[in-house]
């Protein structure tokens, strides 16, 4: 009879989940599973409200994340509906998620995981958090502190709220910018840029070179990816098609309303947490030899299946990373570099939206008229894509709702890095709180 | 002698987490004060021991315990057992601890009623059987309060908190006070828009158009929502969301308020005082579309939503 080993809870992620490992009698890994504990059932209650409270109700799925929910809803709406909102709108409301993302890049990064790298994987965990950091690099926490709370600040003073927003509305959005707004923005977004450039640097001479062993150890896994691209093939956060990219490179592209003939959701009795798979590769196979169906989103998955990126200093840093790490990239830990080359793209949007004089513009929200109809709205958020798909009665009322967000489309890759990383380091029945925190770090890179 | 401090998240979304971040320098400031014991978002300290070795679940002892979220499942409420045996203060923090918040949308519905959506009836989903597994927290009977599981000593509400009361609070119990509350204010208490006491009249506006306001001016010479027709949950939320100084946050996107810092007071009955509020400038309460889920979007713990008989009410 073996034993099972319980890390409990998963920490330095958003959400509840537990990792159960279980050993045979020569205490050698026989299974794993991460359960995910919560479900909230955001699909049932959004039934009956009326749509144009949508994006202000969904944002609260996630709090790290709020403005890519209140945008894809927004989006999944202006559907329904059949609106477009005018050029201005669109720009305010990439604006406000370029900043979300540089504030939620920042956070992850240094409080979440630097910790594992700065201080160590096997470090005690009294001092393995951001605490640690704080006392280890006190000038740079003070930075990592005020860009982060610039990036609160910028959110807050426009749209009211940094977390849970309600600028997006259907069909547009409810403020212009003023050209004062504008003025006292552009400033603050270059900086934000300086400190991205800071920060990718910073990570590619301390960080990553030290951890080239755990890099190509923890949580290896060779799977699918899914991301968003614009016409042109350039990674994009807001808009565009979705692209399905097979463990080989090649994909198929396809439109938001056709995502149903790509993704399926499969459910386990452990988890609340669906798994969604590439229903076109076969019948899910959680299986780490030869896995079926598996992809992967979040940032990795994104620089993957992007030809391109849509800005200039991190198309050049994407450059750097593919010809080290070639395209698809596979090694999960590659997550972290991933992230910081999006921070870049994202913080170089952030300017450029507001070097654009076009975004002052009055005109803000178009006419909407509710009707019956169907809508699907899709944005890449920090951890993945998101998918929500409304349906709305003649009175402008939700009648049903499918999602399907960010982590939950990494769900079964998450279930392989584990089961690979426990795998990797748990033999004969040795096992330390440092080799546990190694499993947990295959969890982490995902930003689940 | 810094303070223990104990955190932990239930049916939550981690919202008050971030905004605990966003205390920003102030946070900086606080933290030599705070010894945090246990606080799964930053720190990886485990239930079950280091190595998950031992059987029974255990928070280390504190003074302050923070915890966000509402009661959804039986492990939350487990959690919420232990924290509130192993920590002298406990603190509610956020709407979903303090009200039940968003999730407790959910609790116009039965379980059973929820989960057959969600894991039958939802377009990418193939049918399934309900996840059931010992590591699986089986769901309570509502979407709860903390207060309604467990004594609470101090509520900081909002959806999220303004970082302000969080920071507020905890110098407060530094200072060695043992109580803290917002004052029993209302949103409009703190709002500058112009009131005139009347509105146009005619059905309450769904939000399909913006309301009118001129971008280069401030809110002073906006007139209320209200009274420019539109519901705004205003008369009847507790003040404070935009922190100590500032105007209301929804506003200031030049949006209506819904309510997130729950009733200005305990015991007030928002639904109620909302009618009297639209009534008394001239607007029709009963045109308020999908009014009861509408009114306790942020409170539907403490039975305030509970499945109806037949469809919930528009």
């Amino acid at each position: 009879m073996g034993k099972v080993i319980n890390i409990q809870p998963i920490t330095r992620i958003e959400g509840h989940a537990k990792v159960s490992i279980h050993l045979d009698d020569a205490g050698n890994v026989t299974d794993t599973k991460v359960h995910v504990q919560a479900l909230r059932g955001f699909e049932k209650f959004c039934e009956g409200r009326p749509a144009e409270e949508m994006p202000r109700i969904v944002c609260h799925i996630c709090g790290i994340c709020p403005w890519a929910h209140h945008l894809a809803s927004s989006k999944a709406t202006d559907a329904c509906f059949g609106v477009t909102p005018p050029p201005a709108a669109v720009k305010l409301r990439r604006l406000m998620q370029s900043i979300a993302y540089i504030g939620d890049r920042i956070l992850h990064f240094y409080f979440l995981a630097a910790p594992d790298f700065v201080i160590g994987p096997d470090a005690d965990y009294s001092v393995r958090n951001v605490i640690g950091i704080v006392n280890a690099a006190p000038d740079l926490a003070k930075q990592v502190v005020k860009y982060r709370q610039m990036t609160a600040n910028m959110l807050e003073h426009f749209a009211g709220r940094a977390i849970h927003p309600t600028l997006s509305l259907v069909g547009g959005v409810s403020k212009p910018m003023t050209e004062a707004e504008r003025q006292e923005m552009l400033p603050l977004a270059k900086e934000l840029l300086e400190f991205s450039k800071f920060t990718i640097k910073f990570a590619k001479d301390n960080v990553f070179p030290k951890y080239l062993d755990a890099i190509k150890t923890i949580g290896v896994i060779k799977v699918g990816y899914l991301g968003t691209v614009t016409a042109d093939g350039a990674l994009d956060f807001y808009d565009g098609h979705l692209r399905l990219m097979k463990p080989d490179g090649a994909y198929d592209d396809f439109k938001y309303d056709e995502y149903l003939d790509y993704i399926g959701e499969w459910v386990e009795p452990w988890s609340y947490q669906k798994f969604p798979y590439a229903k076109k590769w076969g019948q899910l196979k959680l299986d780490l030899n030869d896995p079926v169906g598996v992809y992967r989103t979040n940032c990795l998955a994104r620089i993957n299946v992007a030809d391109k990126m849509a800005t200039p200093l991190a198309q050049k840093e994407l450059e750097e990373f593919r010809a080290a790490f070639g395209r698809p990239a596979h090694l999960t830990l590659l997550y972290h570099y991933a992230r910081l080359i999006e921070l870049v793209q994202i913080a170089e949007t952030a300017v450029q939206l507001l070097e654009d004089p076009e975004i002052t513009s009055k005109d803000i929200r178009a006419a909407v008229t509710p009707k019956a109809g169907r809508g699907i709205g899709c944005v890449e958020a920090p951890r993945g894509t998101l998918i929500h798909d409304y349906t709305t009665d003649a009175e402008g009322l939700i009648t049903n709702v499918n999602l399907i967000v960010g982590t939950t489309h990494n769900n079964a890759a998450i279930n392989l890095s584990v089961n690979q990383a426990a795998k990797e380091f748990i033999k004969a029945g040795k096992y330390d709180q440092g080799i546990l925190n190694k499993v947990e770090m295959a969890i982490r890179a995902y930003d689940p | 002698m810094p303070v223990k401090v104990a955190e932990e998240w239930l049916n939550a979304c981690s919202g008050c987490e971030i905004s605990i971040l966003n205390t920003g320098e102030a946070l900086l400031d606080l933290l030599p004060h705070l010894d945090f014991v246990h606080i799964p978002v930053l720190i990886d300290h485990k239930y079950f021991g280091q190595t998950g070795d031992k059987t029974v679940m255990e928070i280390p002892e504190a003074v302050v315990g923070i915890v966000s979220g509402g009661v959804r499942n039986e492990e939350h409420k487990h959690v919420a057992e232990e924290m509130r045996q192993k920590v002298k203060i406990l603190i509610a923090l956020g709407s979903c601890a303090a009200y039940g918040g968003i999730p407790a949308q959910a609790n116009m519905w039965k379980n059973d009623e929820v989960f057959d959506k969600v894991f039958r009836h939802c377009a990418s989903t193939e049918p399934s059987p309900n996840p059931e597994h010992p590591n699986v927290p089986k769901w309570t009977n509502s979407c709860q309060a903390l207060d309604e599981v467990v004594k609470v000593d101090i509520t900081i509400p909002g959806c999220p908190p303004h970082p302000d009361w969080i920071a507020d609070a905890i110098g407060a119990l530094l200072a060695g006070k043992t109580a803290w509350a917002l004052p029993e204010r209302s949103v409009c208490d703190t709002c500058p828009v112009i009131r005139e006491k009347k509105s146009g009249g005619g059905p309450i506006k769904r939000a399909f158009t913006n309301i009118d306001f001129d971008p280069e001016q401030g809110l002073d010479k906006m007139r209320c929502i209200n009274e420019q027709g539109f519901l705004c949950l205003g008369p009847v939320t507790l003040a404070g969301c935009a922190g100590k100084e500032g105007v209301p946050r929804c506003v200031q996107a030049r949006t209506p308020c819904r309510g997130c810092f729950g009733p200005i007071r305990k015991g007030a009955r928002p639904m109620v005082d909302m009618m009297g509020a639209l009534t008394s400038v001239g607007l029709d309460p009963k045109t308020v579309v999908d009014r009861r889920a509408i009114m306790n979007r942020y409170i539907g713990g403490h039975g305030f939503l509970a499945p109806l008989p037949a469809r919930p009410a528009r």
